[in-house]
């Protein structure tokens, strides 16, 4: 039986010091590789939960670039490290008993008018987000805006351990998508229909049979489901 | 003609009738504003320190964002909207290497090559379509206003709208509405700015000294080009501890929509002192 090729190796600076590692692993499994143990600073490990933000160089350049450790690869002479958790301010505040107007947002987080647009927020985010834009809608009570550019944030916190003027990016960016979802955003109506279904016990007859079947029946009944074309 | 439109954070919020009055009297005149598609705070206020590069990159940003629409030049309301823009323009089209130094640093940005005019919508007004030609429908003759200019549309000279000493492009604009117009002292007069957060008294006896004066004048309203100014004049009226009648605060788009006829919403709710029951009593308005 022929033997399975060893992967190439190549050298990687963690923390300074110099490891040999697999190509091909990611940032994470690099570090885990060479001892490192996260108990902190990694979740799902598919790109989602956003614990895993990292900030790197690659050999031979001058920037710092930033990732998520689960789903970048690392390359020869890359220097890494992982920062585990960003320690930004988060206001405290009752959803309920805000309100959607324009200086909602610049009152609990009044450090957002210190942006001076140098957009290194922007740079830093792992989703490409924009995210200095939607600081801006932020600022000046755009509050629909500043929810929609930052939809896809994964609360990593990288733009705010680069930012200068100290701003949460990420933590107004959720109060806006919060503001947005409760006050602005119009309600479902087939929420409300299926809730009225769900009141009137149209379901329930379905949910008693479905609790007393066994596991076998379960599995039947599942494999055998009408599914969506 | 088109032109780009820089709007501004107030413009979207404290002076949203503002922008709404001059939006609809840009349509009327066939003016069409397009407000550029992304844009940031104009930095609010323009950093006097030479080498202070990091706050000059907010102004630079917005004109790089006219620059990407394809125009070489942007209109805007706010006075300090104006003054921050043109004096950020001027200082890297007259210095090369700081302008360098920011397109460095700005560097997902394409560089800006200093070629977009910064113009105030007072001043497009008069040169585009001329104070004299505005299709003037209902005169606001009866009406007794003061131009109030403040700082930002004329200091410094280089970025001045008008004549910094003896401006009168708005006595022009509201002669031409057929408003009657007196001059005043303190027509030049800061209103106090940003004092007004943490000096409230400050800004409260500049409030005193420039309304008594226009009122001893015989002026029934105040018409200005700044939200900060606005807000000053009008909101800290309740603070003064002087006796003062109180006075309207106007800009001038909801003068213009208003002699203009135009059917708009001019957003006399956003004011402290309503100026409606003014403009009733004159016949301006009905």
């Amino acid at each position: 039986m022929a033997e399975e090729p060893l992967p190439k190796m190549i050298k990687v600076y963690i923390m300074g010091k110099e490891y040999e590692v697999p190509e091909g692993l990611t940032i994470m499994k690099a570090m885990e590789y060479a001892g490192y143990r996260f108990i902190r600073g990694s979740g799902c490990r598919a790109g989602f939960c956003g614990a895993c933000g990292t900030i790197f160089r690659k050999k031979g350049e001058y920037k710092f670039q930033t990732a998520l450790a689960c789903q970048t690869t690392v390359e020869e002479g890359m220097y890494l490290t992982e920062l585990p958790f960003v320690p930004a301010n988060k206001a405290l505040y009752d959803i309920d008993e805000l309100t959607p107007s324009p200086q909602t947002i610049v009152a609990l987080y009044p450090e957002i008018a210190r942006c001076v647009s140098c957009n290194t927020c922007t740079k830093m985010c792992p989703q490409d987000l924009e995210v200095m834009d939607f600081i801006q809608a932020a600022l000046r009570g755009d509050i629909q805006q500043a929810a929609e550019l930052s939809f896809d944030c994964l609360q990593c916190g990288l733009c705010a351990a680069r930012c200068p003027a100290d701003i949460v990016h990420y933590h107004v960016g959720q109060l806006a998508r919060r503001l947005h979802g409760k006050y602005i955003s119009p309600r479902s109506p087939h929420l409300k229909k299926r809730n009225e279904e769900i009141e009137a016990g149209t379901f329930t007859e379905e949910m008693e049979t479905l609790t007393q079947m066994n596991l076998e029946e379960l599995k039947k009944s599942y494999s055998e489901r009408d599914t969506e074309k | 003609m088109k032109i780009p439109y820089y709007p501004g954070c107030t413009l979207k919020s404290t002076a949203k009738n503002f922008e709404n009055t001059t939006l609809a009297v840009s349509q009327a005149l066939d003016i069409e504003l397009i407000e550029l598609p992304r844009w940031n705070c104009c930095g609010t206020v323009y950093s006097l320190s030479s080498d202070d590069l990091m706050h000059q990159l907010a102004p630079i940003r917005n004109l790089i964002r006219v620059q990407d629409m394809g125009y070489d030049n942007v209109t805007t309301l706010c006075s300090m909207c104006y003054n921050t823009l043109e004096q950020a323009n001027q200082l890297v089209k007259s210095d090369p290497e700081k302008l360098e130094k920011m397109n460095s640093f700005m560097d997902r940005e394409e560089d800006y090559a200093g070629g977009v005019d910064v113009i105030h919508y007072l001043t497009l007004l008069r040169d585009t379509i001329g104070f004299e030609t505005l299709p003037v429908k209902n005169s606001l003759d009866g009406l007794t206003v003061v131009p109030y200019y403040g700082c930002l549309l004329l200091r410094p000279e280089e970025v001045s709208i008008d004549n910094p000493e003896a401006p009168t492009i708005m006595t022009d604009l509201l002669t031409a509405l057929g408003a009657t117009v007196i001059d005043h002292p303190y027509k030049l007069e800061c209103c106090g700015s940003y004092h007004t957060v943490d000096y409230k008294d400050v800004v409260c006896e500049k409030t005193f000294s420039i309304l008594s004066s226009a009122q001893e004048r015989g002026a029934e309203a105040v018409v200005l080009s700044c939200p900060l100014c606005e807000f000053n004049l009008d909101f800290r009226q309740k603070d003064v501890e002087q006796e003062l009648v109180p006075m309207p605060i106007l800009y001038f788009s909801q003068l213009l929509a208003i002699a203009l006829g135009i059917n708009c919403d001019l957003g006399f709710d956003q004011h402290y002192v309503n100026p409606e029951p003014l403009l009733k009593k004159k016949g301006v308005l009905r």
